[in-house]
């Protein structure tokens, strides 16, 4: 599939200026935040009448998807709004929260820092794509498992990012966990039962991180 | 004491807080008039001006209100199929605190079911009773009781069945697995029998007793035992729908113009540009103006043409540099005077003030909402914290009775107790009614940041007398403007005065988990931590020596027997603190360890040991999951989280400015639950975040010597 030129599409590339940016290299970069933030409300601010809808066929979880696209729409709108692929939540739009973290060629992307038409082409895997058949994949199985879940919004994003991170490194130490995590936030507090749930997922014995005890009072 | 009958269970020995009344509301009302009356200090979403005239408004004495009316009978608790299938209704909502759990380990308890066979329908108006808000630590000690009672009763009612079919006395009958059971004749009869026969509705009509006998502690076989989230599977899958994700037939999305600032007024607009696009509906009231179109992108544009065109009028507004002096002006009255003042002529006297910033729950979905009107009635689909209450705002506001309104709450991106109003889901349905198409409204970050409540500002003042021993002779504590909740001191103190005085809030403000708590119990414990040091003694001895209170000393004892509180404050250097607390029934107990680098500068907790005691724990893996969330938000709100604003503008509405606890900030936690078996169980969502603050702020003075008196907690100029 052809690629579409930048150029014709030049008002979008600002928005796109972070795509070779993985969910972590953007909020490790926590001093660079500021000035995306920035730069995508200037972008946002240049918002005029633009081309119309153009083709548009993503490659998601194996199946082409067809749709009519706003060149400047990007990935997570497309997903969660023109298809019905609400697995990938939207937390702030702004590259701050990874909760719309899916996959582009196994690698984490901010799906709201993408736009459509220049996912084509790639290979795009939503959480909706992961679970085959009905089973869920170990680092689901092990979210379940180690009730790494509370409200869950979060949970989409956390379970893109460890998928990434097993694939590529299927011996994570607690610390690359830690790392391959940087970009999602989650509000509710499940940070150490994710951090257990990846190690469980790994096959690697937990360093422990947190200690419980129920105690009776006598 | 009133010996109880031993399967009763106790009340909750402690008053719950109004909720509501310190709730900021957005007075919508598409009356008659057409017009957008919005009772607040300008344009848009603002501060109420007077909170306690909303809250009359909002009819809290009415019926619903804070704790609902609950359900008077079995049919409206619980839903027998014939197919054996089993529903618990309740009006409780399920935002990541676990409800869903509990309420069905307690229907499955009484039921005698095993927990997977119970369905959980929360929080749909047009089905469930009203089970008040979610909040305020409720769940556990009303509504797991009332669900057990309505179970009990329905049990009850299989046994009475069975007996009658069977001509037989109640004692040979038991129930087990879900069926009546008359042992010695090898005979049994289920739910589905009972339902299938024609006594089922007089019997399901039945009133629910309110001594009906439940299951005593020591018997618990579901309830006391780590259920898991009974929907994680939808969680990890994505399947789960949260109200940003709910699509109907022809929906548009939707898009609401916002002020430039607090108090902003709209005097003029053009409407034209985005009129003059294709299938956009454009809607103003007055102050309010919204846009709706087939696809978010089209909506946002349209908005887009049109903002520019705004012209809006703005009033001088508070800012955050003068925040703590504003409150103080605007107690009305100013603050009273210590009446302890040079009663005790020897005394060392130690006088502080302290403060805490506004700050955001940003829960990680912001506030969405799906409306669809059809002919007059009114259905949405959003997350908030109290169904009903939503059900009446929207009524309300379209001048509806109550009933032609059914607001449905699917489980949602959390709350923390900053999702108890409806302005959203009144923005979607004052749009879908203008489309005449189902409208979904979901509020972007910057909205969610800006527009909705903040956790109140406090400044407090805190002034005690120590006598010749080094123990609190008086003790005088004022909270302006954030709250009473913890507010007094759990300390046996000679003499007391604690107060609150209410000010002008210059934000639009509400509840937050543990609301006030978070600020009372900051401010007492980092000056009890002042006091020792000035009686010379360990913070932790000064603390025992002066409580009684057995639960609040078991909780402290046990978090710094496993942080070795003893052995590690010898050590040179240590930069450990500890603080306690107890509100809402509940005591918890944090010893915190930090490292400090001084540039940059930089604290960093790596350690958290933290003691929680809540009566009778009647989940094990959920409320450690509610401790360890305490712990990490408890964690913003001690070094990063604090609404800045100038003149009206919020100026750090971001994930990018406003900074949350991100993965490698989460310190390793040793987290102790004391389960009392004895006790009656009380909320854990909250109670466990009040410590961690004053723990983390207590561990900095020790490093530094240098007294924090300000959250967040910043390292002095060196
Ligand atoms: S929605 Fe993409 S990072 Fe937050
Ligand atoms: S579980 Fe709620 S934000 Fe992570």
């Amino acid at each position: 599939m052809k690629k579409p030129e930048p150029e014709v599409f030049g008002a979008h590339s600002r928005r796109t200026f972070l795509k070779s940016l993985g969910t972590v290299a953007v909020t490790a970069a926590a001093s660079r935040a500021q000035s995306v933030a920035a730069e995508l409300e200037k972008v946002n601010g240049e918002q005029t009448v633009g081309p119309g809808p153009v083709p548009v066929t993503l490659n998601v979880n194996g199946k082409p998807l067809k749709l009519q696209l706003e060149p400047r729409v990007t990935l997570l709108d497309a997903l969660r709004n023109y298809s019905s692929l609400t697995g990938a939540k939207e937390g702030c739009d702004r590259a701050a929260c990874g909760a719309c973290t899916v996959l582009l060629d196994n690698l984490p992307i901010y799906a709201c820092q993408k736009l459509a038409i220049e996912a084509q082409g790639h290979e795009i895997t939503t959480v909706e794509g992961l679970a085959k058949n009905g089973r869920l994949t170990k680092v689901q199985e092990a979210f379940v498992a180690k009730d790494a879940t509370m409200c869950g919004y979060c949970t989409p994003g956390f379970v893109m990012s460890l998928t990434a991170l097993l694939q590529k490194n299927p011996q994570p130490s607690a610390d690359e966990v830690r790392h391959a995590c940087a970009g999602n936030l989650c509000r509710c507090g499940t940070q150490p039962r994710v951090l257990e749930a990846a190690l469980q997922a790994a096959g690697v014995a937990a360093a422990r991180t947190t200690h419980t005890e129920v105690m009776d009072y006598a | 004491m009133k010996a109880r009958p031993p399967t009763a269970l106790p009340q909750p020995d402690y008053e719950a807080p109004d909720y509501e009344e310190r709730v900021g509301r957005v007075g919508y009302d598409f009356g008659l008039s057409r017009r957008s009356f919005v009772k607040v200090l300008g344009a848009g979403l603002l501060v109420a001006a007077s909170v306690p005239a909303l809250a009359q408004e909002s009819g809290r004495r009415g019926r619903g209100g804070f704790f609902g009316s609950g359900a008077r009978t079995v049919a409206a608790r619980i839903h027998l199929g014939a197919d054996g299938t089993i529903t618990v209704l309740s009006g409780k909502v399920e935002a990541g605190q676990g409800a869903r759990a509990e309420l069905s380990q307690a229907a499955a308890e009484e039921l005698r079911i095993p927990v997977s066979r119970v369905q959980m329908l929360l929080a749909d108006t047009g089905e469930v009773p009203d089970d008040g808000m979610t909040a305020g630590s409720m769940t556990t000690p009303r509504s797991v009781p009332a669900v057990r009672r309505g179970a009990a009763a329905a049990r009850n009612l299989l046994i009475q069945f069975a007996c009658r079919q069977w001509q037989v006395k109640p004692h040979t009958v038991t129930v087990r697995d879900g069926q009546a059971v008359d042992a010695a004749r090898k005979r049994s009869l289920t739910y589905a029998d009972l339902v299938k026969s024609n006594e089922a509705a007089t019997l399901l009509a039945q009133a629910i007793p309110r001594d009906v006998e439940l299951t005593p502690v020591k018997e618990w076989k579901v309830l006391g035992t780590p259920v898991l989230r009974p929907n994680a599977h939808d969680i990890v899958t994505g399947a789960h729908c949260y109200p940003s994700d709910i699509t109907r037939p022809g929906m548009l999305y939707g898009k609401i113009l916002r002020p430039p600032a607090y108090g902003a007024r709209l005097v003029s607009i053009n409407l034209a540009p985005a009129k003059g696009m294709s299938g956009v509906v454009v809607a103003r009231d007055d102050q309010f103006v919204g846009v709706a179109a087939a696809t978010s992108f089209r909506a946002e544009k349209a908005l887009v043409a049109i903002a520019g065109t705004a012209r809006w009028e703005t009033t001088p507004q508070p800012s955050s540099r003068e925040l703590f002096d504003y409150l103080k002006q605007n107690t009305g009255g100013g603050a009273p005077q210590n009446p302890f003042a040079g009663q005790l002529a020897e005394a060392r006297i130690l006088r502080r003030t302290y403060h805490v910033p506004y700050i955001q729950h940003a829960p990680l979905e912001p506030r969405a909402a799906v409306a669809e009107w059809s002919d007059d009635r009114l259905t949405v689909w959003t997350g908030s914290q109290n169904p009903f209450g939503c059900r009446r705002e929207l009524a309300q506001a379209f001048h509806l009775p109550e009933d032609r309104v059914r607001v449905i709450i699917p489980d949602f991106g959390a709350g923390f107790g900053g999702k108890h109003t409806a302005e959203c889901a009144v923005e979607a349905a004052r749009l879908a009614r203008a489309a005449g198409r189902p409208v979904s409204l979901r509020w972007t970050r910057a909205e969610e940041f800006t527009w909705a409540y903040f956790r109140p500002a406090a400044a407090i003042q805190a002034e005690a007398a120590l006598d010749a021993h080094g123990r609190i002779a008086t003790w005088f504590f004022i909270n302006i403007n954030s709250g009473p909740n913890a507010m007094d001191t759990p300390y046996a103190v000679g003499k007391k005065h604690c107060r609150f005085l209410p000010s002008k809030p210059p934000l639009r403000q509400g509840s937050y988990r543990a609301l006030a708590a978070t600020a009372n119990n900051f401010a007492r414990e980092v000056f009890l931590d002042e006091l020792a040091a000035l009686a010379g003694a360990d913070p932790l001895d000064f603390r025992l020596a002066q409580l009684d209170n057995p639960r609040l000393r078991a909780v402290l004892e046990k978090a710094a027997a496993e942080f070795r509180w003893r052995e590690r404050i010898k050590e040179k250097g240590a930069a450990i603190g500890l603080a306690c607390g107890t509100e809402k029934g509940s005591c918890v107990a944090a010893c915190a360890e930090v490292e400090i680098s001084r540039a940059p500068k930089k604290i960093r907790v790596r350690r958290v040991c933290q003691a929680f005691e809540c009566g009778a724990i009647l989940n094990p893996a959920n409320l450690l999951s509610q401790v360890q969330g305490a712990i990490t938000m408890g964690l913003g709100a001690a070094l990063r989280e604090e609404i800045r604003f100038a003149n009206g503008k919020i100026l750090n509405p971001s994930f990018a400015e406003y900074l949350v606890p991100r993965f490698d900030d989460v310190p390793e936690m040793d987290v102790h639950l004391l389960d009392r078996p004895d006790l009656p169980p009380a909320g854990a969502g909250e109670t466990p975040i009040i410590a961690l603050a004053p723990a983390i702020a207590n561990a900095v003075f020790r490093a530094t010597g240098a007294p924090v008196r300000a959250l967040p907690v910043r390292l002095a100029e060196a």
